[in-house]
Order: C-alpha cells, then sequence, then structure tokens
C-alpha cells in the first residue's frame, strides 16, 4: 500500500492539472501490479492494413524499433498500440510517424500491436496498455517522433555510407533520400539503415518545419471501412468456431438457482447450454440457433442479493444524499457559507441525470481459442493488458500466454475499457466451460448490450450561488450525489477521501474567478455498474456548471458572454476559444422570435471547447438543433479533419444524449433493451456543425472526447433564450411541450 | 430444406432454417461479413442490402423470403451511383468507427439510384433509418451530395 500511495503522490506531482488526474492514478494502479505486463519480446504482429493495392512480391521488412518497420517494397508500417474505435489513431499515429521520417503519405501503413505493457504502455499511465481520456496522441507524440527522428538518422547514416558522403549532405524529403546525383528510397536503404544504432537523442523538427502535421492527409481506414473488409470482432472466423448467445441476470447482481435447458438443448445445432458466474450461455453451430436456444431456456434467477430498487427509488435515494452531509470535499476556495450568507441574492437548482448507456453499434463480443498452453483472443478492448491480466488469473496462465489480437472495433465510447474486462472473462469462461474443445465467438445481442449494465452512473446535483448587489459570483457551491463506479474495482485507489476524481471533473476545475467556490460529493450505493462514458464527469459536470452559469447571467442581466469573459482573464486559453467561437457564431447578433442561441465552454481532457447552439422552437415547444459552431484549442491538430470529425462526433453524441436517451430501471430491471426505445439520434436530427481550431504550437491534447461537454449545456442555454425555461433533467425529452 | 438465392449475381443453395435471418445467412453461410448486425429489429440499419434493388433490414428478413430473389451486399453493390458513394465517402472520410457505414452506403446507394440529386430534407428522409453512434451524419449529406455531383458530371 505504501507504494500505492508514493505513486499516487507522485503522479499527482508531476502533473498537477486536476483534468488529468484520473489518467495519473491509473498508472499508480498499473504500478501497483494489477496490471501485468508481458514478454519482453513482442509478438510478430501480423495483418498490416493496406492504403494502397498489396504488393505481389515478398517484400522483407526491417524493424527499426518496436513502432516502425520499413519494407523492401518502401512501405511503412506504423506499429498502432491504441485500439481504433473510429477516433482516428490509425490516421493520427501515421501522421506523427511520417512526419519526423519525412516519409511520402501514401508509402504509410499501419498495424495493430500485441498486448504489451512493457512497449506499448500509455506513456501517462505508466505500464498499462490503454486508449482512454483521449489520449492517443497526446501520450504517443514524443514517443512516434523520437521514434521516427531515430529511423531517419539511421537511414540518412546508411545512405552517407553507402554513397561515402558526409551526413549532413544527405536530404530527406517525401519518402526519398538524395544527395548530389545519389537518390534512394526509404525501401533500398532500410536494410542496411536497420543494422545502425539508433541515436540517443535524435534532433526533432520544430512546428514551422512541419509539412505533413496540420495538414488534411486522407484516412488511412477509409477504403477498409467502405468495401466491406474491415475486420471486426463480429467478422473474425476460425476453424471449428462455435457460437455463444448468453442469458444474463435480469437483474444486477442475480444469481442462477436452477435451469431448464432440455428445450434448448433438443434444438438443432446447438452443441452445449453452459453456466458460468456471468450467466447461462448456449454454444451452438450459428448465432441464430444459439439464440433461439437461449431464448428457450427456462432459468430461475435468485434476487436475494441484486439490486431491486427502480430509477424512481433510486432518484429519491439520491435527492436525500444530496440534502445531506457530504462525503468528500473536492475544492473549498475561500468561505462560501459566509459568502452566501452575505449576498443580496441566492440563487438555486437542483439537476437530474439519468443512466447513459454507450450502446456502441457493435454489440460486445470476443473471440476466444483457449489451450493447455495459452490462449488466443481477437476483441477491440481499450485495456488490453488489463485483460491479459484477467485472462490470466481465470485460466492460470501466464501473461505472456494470452495472446490479444486487438481488431477494428465498432464503437466504445469508454464501453470497452471495462475494470472486470467483462465480455472478455464472461467468453474465456465459456471457452473453459466447453474444455477448449473449439474456439468460441461470443456475441452479445442488442438487448445483452444494453442491459448488461456499466453505464454512466446517475446523479443528482445542488446548485447555490450567491451574487452581490452589482451581480458579481460571490459564491458557487456545487454538491452532487452519484455513485462511484471505481468502488470494488482494482481502480477503488483513485477514490480519495470520499471523492471520486472521475466524478468530480469538470467541476472541480471551474475556470471562472468565483472567490468562494467550493465543490463537495456524497457517494451512493447502488448495485448498477457504471463505466466511463465518452467524457466522464464532464458529461454532467460540464452541463451542471454551464446551464447554471447562464442562470446566473440572466439573474444579474448580463450578457453570458461577456461575463464569462470577465471571469476568465487569468485563462488565455479559454479566452482565445471563446472569441473565435462567439466571432464565429456571431455572438451579439439579434436572434428572431422562435430562435434561440446558447453558449457553453468547457476544458476536459486538456483540451478548452466552446460551441454555439442555435435552435428554433414552436409555440408548441417542439424544437430543432439548427447549427453548432465549435471552437477548439487541442494544441496541435495533428490532422485538423480528424479533429473536426472528432468535434463533430462528440457534439451528435451529446445532443443524442440530451435528446433522449435514458437508462431506466423498474424494480432492478432495465427498461430500454433497443433501439425502439433507447432512442439514438438519427440523421434527421443532426445539425450542420462549423468547427474551428485555434492555432497553436503547444503539444496535442485530447479531442476523442472534449468535443462533446459543451453540446448539452449550449442546447439548454438556447432554448431557455428562445423558451424562457431552464432544463435541470436530462434528457430534455418533451419537456418543453408541458 | 435448400433454398436458393443470387448473391451479387452469383446463384446461391444454402440449407439452413427457412427462419433464418438472411443478415445471418450472408455472414455465416456465405462469408459475406461486411453487413453488420445492429439490433436485430430493424431500428439501426447497420444490416442495410438491397433486395431486389431496394434497400432491405437483412437482421429480420427470413431467408426463405428471399429465395429466388436477388440480393446485393457492400461486396458486390456496383454500378455508377454505388462508385458515386463509394468515392464521396472516401473523398470526405466520412467514416469513423466504420461499422454502420456498409449500410449508410447501401441506404445511400438506393437513394440515389432512385433520386440523383436528393436535397437535404430528402436525405435526412431517406437515410433516418441507419444510426451512427459516431455521428458522422454531417458527412453523410456532404457525402451524399459530393456523391450526386459526380453522377451529374
Amino acid at each position: 500500500m505504501k507504494k500505492l500511495e508514493s505513486l499516487i503522490t507522485s503522479a499527482d506531482n508531476q502533473r498537477p492539472d486536476p483534468s488529468r488526474r484520473w489518467f495519473l492514478q491509473t498508472s499508480a494502479l498499473a504500478g501497483a501490479g494489477f496490471l501485468i505486463g508481458c514478454s519482453e519480446e513482442p509478438a510478430a504482429p501480423t495483418g498490416a492494413e493496406t492504403a494502397a493495392p498489396a504488393m505481389p512480391a515478398e517484400p522483407v521488412d526491417a524493424a527499426f524499433n518496436a513502432f516502425l518497420r520499413i519494407s523492401s517494397d518502401n512501405t511503412v508500417t506504423v506499429v498502432v498500440k491504441h485500439l481504433d474505435k473510429g477516433q482516428g489513431v490509425t490516421t493520427g499515429l501515421p501522421t506523427i510517424v511520417a512526419e519526423e521520417l519525412d516519409a511520402a503519405w501514401d508509402q504509410m501503413r499501419f498495424e495493430f500491436a500485441p498486448a504489451n505493457a512493457a512497449l506499448y504502455n500509455n506513456t501517462l499511465m505508466g505500464p498499462v496498455q490503454v486508449t482512454g481520456g483521449s489520449s492517443s496522441v497526446s501520450n504517443s507524440w514524443m514517443q512516434l517522433r523520437q521514434a521516427a527522428a531515430g529511423a531517419r538518422a539511421m537511414l540518412v547514416q546508411a545512405a552517407a555510407q553507402t554513397w561515402g558522403v558526409a551526413a549532413s549532405a544527405v536530404q530527406v524529403s517525401g519518402g526519398m533520400v538524395t544527395s548530389g546525383q545519389n537518390s534512394a528510397s526509404f525501401g533500398e536503404l532500410a536494410a542496411a539503415a536497420a543494422e545502425l544504432t539508433p541515436p540517443e537523442q535524435p534532433e526533432l523538427k520544430s512546428p514551422d518545419q512541419f509539412k505533413l502535421i496540420g495538414t488534411r492527409l486522407p484516412r488511412l481506414d477509409s477504403n477498409a471501412k467502405t468495401d466491406g473488409t474491415a475486420q471486426f470482432t463480429i467478422d473474425i472466423d476460425r476453424p471449428g468456431m462455435l457460437m455463444a448467445a448468453i442469458a444474463h441476470p435480469p437483474r444486477f447482481g442475480a444469481t442462477v438457482r436452477s435451469v431448464d435447458d432440455a428445450a434448448a438443448r433438443a434444438m438443432a445445432g446447438v452443441e452445449d447450454v453452459v453456466q458460468t458466474p456471468r450467466g447461462v450461455a448456449v454454444v451452438a453451430d450459428s448465432f441464430w440457433t444459439a439464440v433461439k436456444a437461449r431464448d428457450a431456456l427456462t432459468i430461475d434467477w435468485d434476487f436475494s442479493a441484486s439490486e431491486n430498487r427502480g430509477s424512481e427509488e433510486l432518484r429519491s435515494y439520491l435527492k436525500e444524499l444530496v440534502a445531506g452531509e457530504p462525503g468528500g470535499i473536492a475544492r473549498n476556495d475561500g468561505d462560501v457559507e459566509v459568502a452566501l450568507g452575505s449576498a443580496a441574492r441566492v440563487i438555486e437548482a437542483d439537476f437530474e441525470f439519468p443512466f447513459l448507456a454507450h450502446a456502441t453499434m457493435e454489440p460486445m463480443n470476443c473471440v476466444v481459442e483457449l489451450s493447455e498452453t495459452g490462449c488466443e483472443i481477437w476483441t477491440g478492448s481499450q485495456i488490453q493488458t488489463l485483460d491479459q491480466g484477467a485472462v490470466a488469473a481465470l485460466t492460470g496462465l501466464a501473461p505472456e500466454q494470452i495472446n490479444i489480437n486487438t481488431v477494428y472495433a465498432g464503437g466504445s465510447f469508454g464501453r470497452r475499457a471495462d475494470p472486470d474486462s467483462s465480455f472478455v472473462v464472461e467468453a474465456v469462461m465459456i471457452a473453459q466451460a466447453i474444455n477448449g474443445r473449439a474456439p468460441v465467438k461470443l456475441q452479445w445481442t442488442r438487448e445483452n448490450d444494453m442491459r448488461a449494465g456499466r453505464y454512466r452512473p446517475i446523479s443528482q446535483h445542488r446548485l447555490r450561488a450567491g451574487l452581490n448587489e452589482q451581480g458579481d459570483i460571490v459564491a458557487w457551491h456545487h454538491s452532487m450525489a452519484i455513485q462511484s463506479f471505481l468502488a470494488g474495482t482494482p481502480f477503488a485507489m483513485m477514490l480519495q477521501d470520499g471523492v471520486d476524481a472521475t466524478a468530480v471533473e469538470g467541476a472541480r476545475g471551474l475556470p471562472y474567478a468565483i472567490p468562494n467556490l467550493k465543490v463537495d460529493q456524497t457517494l451512493a450505493e447502488i448495485g448498477v455498474p457504471g463505466l466511463w462514458w465518452r467524457s466522464v464527469g464532464h458529461t454532467h459536470n460540464g452541463y451542471v456548471t454551464e446551464v447554471f452559469f447562464d442562470e446566473l447571467a440572466q439573474a444579474a442581466g448580463k450578457d453570458p458572454v461577456e461575463l464569462r469573459r470577465s471571469l476568465l482573464a487569468s485563462q488565455p486559453r479559454h479566452l482565445a476559444v471563446l472569441e473565435l467561437a462567439a466571432e464565429k457564431a456571431e455572438w451579439g447578433a439579434p436572434v428572431a422570435d422562435g430562435k434561440g442561441r446558447g453558449f457553453a465552454l468547457h476544458e476536459s481532457f486538456g483540451s478548452v471547447v466552446a460551441q454555439v447552439v442555435d435552435v428554433s422552437i414552436g409555440d408548441n415547444g417542439v424544437f430543432s438543433v439548427d447549427r453548432v459552431v465549435c471552437a477548439v484549442d487541442c494544441g496541435i491538430a495533428v490532422n485538423p479533419d480528424v479533429v473536426a470529425a472528432q468535434m463533430e462526433g462528440g457534439i451528435g453524441y451529446g445532443l443524442s444524449a440530451a435528446l433522449a436517451e435514458a437508462v431506466t430501471l423498474v424494480d432492478g430491471e432495465v427498461q430500454e433493451g433497443n433501439f425502439d426505445r433507447y432512442l439514438p439520434l438519427r440523421i434527421s436530427q443532426m445539425p450542420e456543425v462549423e468547427v474551428h481550431i485555434v492555432p497553436s504550437e503547444a503539444d496535442p491534447t485530447g479531442v476523442g472526447e472534449p468535443g462533446l461537454p459543451p453540446l448539452a449545456p449550449a442546447l439548454a442555454n438556447a432554448l431557455a433564450q428562445a423558451s424562457g425555461k431552464w432544463i435541470r433533467k436530462l434528457p430534455i425529452g418533451r419537456q418543453l411541450q408541458a | 430444406m435448400p433454398i436458393d438465392l443470387t448473391v451479387n449475381g452469383q446463384p446461391q443453395t444454402v440449407d439452413v432454417p427457412p427462419d433464418k435471418p438472411l443478415l445471418w445467412v450472408l455472414r455465416e453461410d456465405l462469408g459475406l461479413t461486411g453487413t453488420k448486425f445492429g439490433c436485430g429489429i430493424a431500428q439501426c440499419g447497420s444490416c442495410t442490402v438491397h433486395l431486389n434493388g431496394s434497400p432491405t433490414r437483412a437482421c429480420v428478413l427470413p431467408v426463405s423470403a428471399a429465395a429466388g430473389q436477388e440480393v446485393t451486399t457492400v461486396e458486390g453493390v456496383s454500378g455508377d451511383a454505388a462508385m458515386a458513394v463509394r468515392n464521396a465517402w472516401r473523398k470526405l472520410d466520412v467514416v469513423q468507427c466504420g461499422y454502420c457505414q456498409s449500410g449508410q452506403m447501401m441506404s445511400a446507394t438506393s437513394l440515389l439510384a432512385s433520386n440523383p440529386s436528393p436535397s437535404d430534407e430528402e436525405i435526412n428522409r431517406a437515410m433516418r433509418g441507419n444510426v451512427c453512434r459516431c455521428a458522422t451524419y454531417v458527412r453523410i449529406r456532404d457525402a451524399i451530395h459530393e456523391a450526386a455531383k459526380e453522377l451529374e458530371a
């Protein structure tokens, strides 16, 4: 435990930015040995994705380091240590390599790295391979630049030796190495260059020398994802593979009392019915058969230890908690109670948030090939080495005997960063139950996926603020009651002094200059498993803080953007983003009757994003979202088009949740099983989106999540302007039609 | 009982239960995995194929209902509209995770085949059945307009 504490402390000291806190504590977790590394030698990666037709000859690859190979066919393969779930890592990371290597974009390829905590860890999180916290580019930035610059120097050295010239007389550009009349491709030099010793401190470019970074390069995954060839877990096929479908407990924490599987076993094609600690699974020769047989099971469930409350009971419980004494204090500047006591006006508001499902398009799945000497896994996981450890613990195999093949993930949004490796462990349990006699693909149905928990937690917030006679905000008190999804998991040490860092993020770091400011938290005991959901605590805190801020501006009779400007004087990044969004959206121009325009600003995962949302609303309260203007400071935009895509995606995902998403329970059972009741955003609801990027020479920061938090509050602020009603409960649903 | 159908122009015979959805026949029995499973109740469009040229949700269509019919999947879709859609999808880099995109492109191809120059409203109406959780919707609209331009040229 002492080691743990010191790791947490040192991590906090290194990076005091509170928005980064959870990464660092994750690194403490990794250091504590919960996450198990694997062999020193990486397994030979296979299955390179190509942006161009494969070469007919047998090319020979030369490895320059763990991230970079150059082939005799002149292709450059980047080993991508992160999961691709749509965020563009398979383009962004090769861009960084191509830049420092001075490669041509059309020679770039990529492949996914094997699970290996020693080689492919997230450099912001310690010895664990994680794709999360919008950190894929930021944690790889210096690592890949150095790897590529080192390889470039080796190519130069090899050319200089071949041609008998000084290294300083050799140039590299667009994938060609030249000196006077001499020229060679990377492929021609690769074998000799890879034999050389890499320089210890390769020279890196300065941002003004970038040729590829900052330009719109085409995505390397577009071709495979537009002709049906991209391989997701659901597409993996193995010789003799069986399909598994599972019946999960209908309430969280319920267990099996008895199973009648006679009807299921009688079905043609059914190979086995197995009971695991996670549910009852049918193994069959086709998925269709497996699902039909699963539905023919009669299972008697024991609900004596399950979470049997519904959403209404949980809401009442949270309201009691938020009204009581706080369990922990996350921030305490000045003296809020004294300031509220002497304020000219006190404004109060309560906010409610539901459980949210990630609802990735590809329901969770995993392919397992288990033998006595090893376990081969195909899945899309955000924490490969955690899964590796979990499977090792389950099977008794050594971590290096667990080979995890990362494949494209059909969406994730945090879902595949599962602290208890739920669907991977489940698939391995099924493989164990049939003694590994055949490879097994566990495929969840949509209903499995919707009802398996790991939701963005339900929460309740109470806000109080004091204004003085001039309308200045003199006090701000944010209390929240929320379930911690870290409790009871290997990540529990991220809970400190009654505060869950992931639940207060975005509230604790409020950027406005307010002299008396308190954020406190009470943790709820709820048996519905929660999880990080695209932008995590920022999902609710971004909404609460930015909507309440507008309520205060209105109460003070001030323009909400002007009020933000005045309280952000010492926050230059925030101010620049605010100004860019306000200018592009023509903030301050008159807004017609029946229209509304709202503003919100939020920092998360190292990036600052502001959005201006335009709405139209009818007398009946029916509204449409017409346009979103988005400004972002994410440091250097490695690929501005991918940044724009991530902003568009964050906006759409945030809008979807704000409009209609909620997981509700009655007597402990989830009511929404599919897209007929859990309503995802559709194209007809998607506004026009403009993305503007603040020019920057700072190191890159996150883009996968930061586009989400400002959307819902900017929308609510626009609706309040148009309708006079403040939305304090999400989703918005039909509240304005009442 | 064996069921005959034509898939991507090739005659195929499959011996499967007649109520097995076309989606799973394509994926499991014919090895065509470009068509995806998303919801199983025709609410998300990931499984969209063409049945005699019309967009159809393969997850709820019993294979027996496709007997004797022409099925086209993302692997085999061809013609000017299909090429224009694929080119536009690549030019604008529509994809993110990519999982729903086969279905999106099949729906878009059908739309353009019947309406070579759709308005935003017509696009929204035709594409409403295809969910994308990555919310690539702005680019899908733009790409359909882009494909329409290519078809016009």
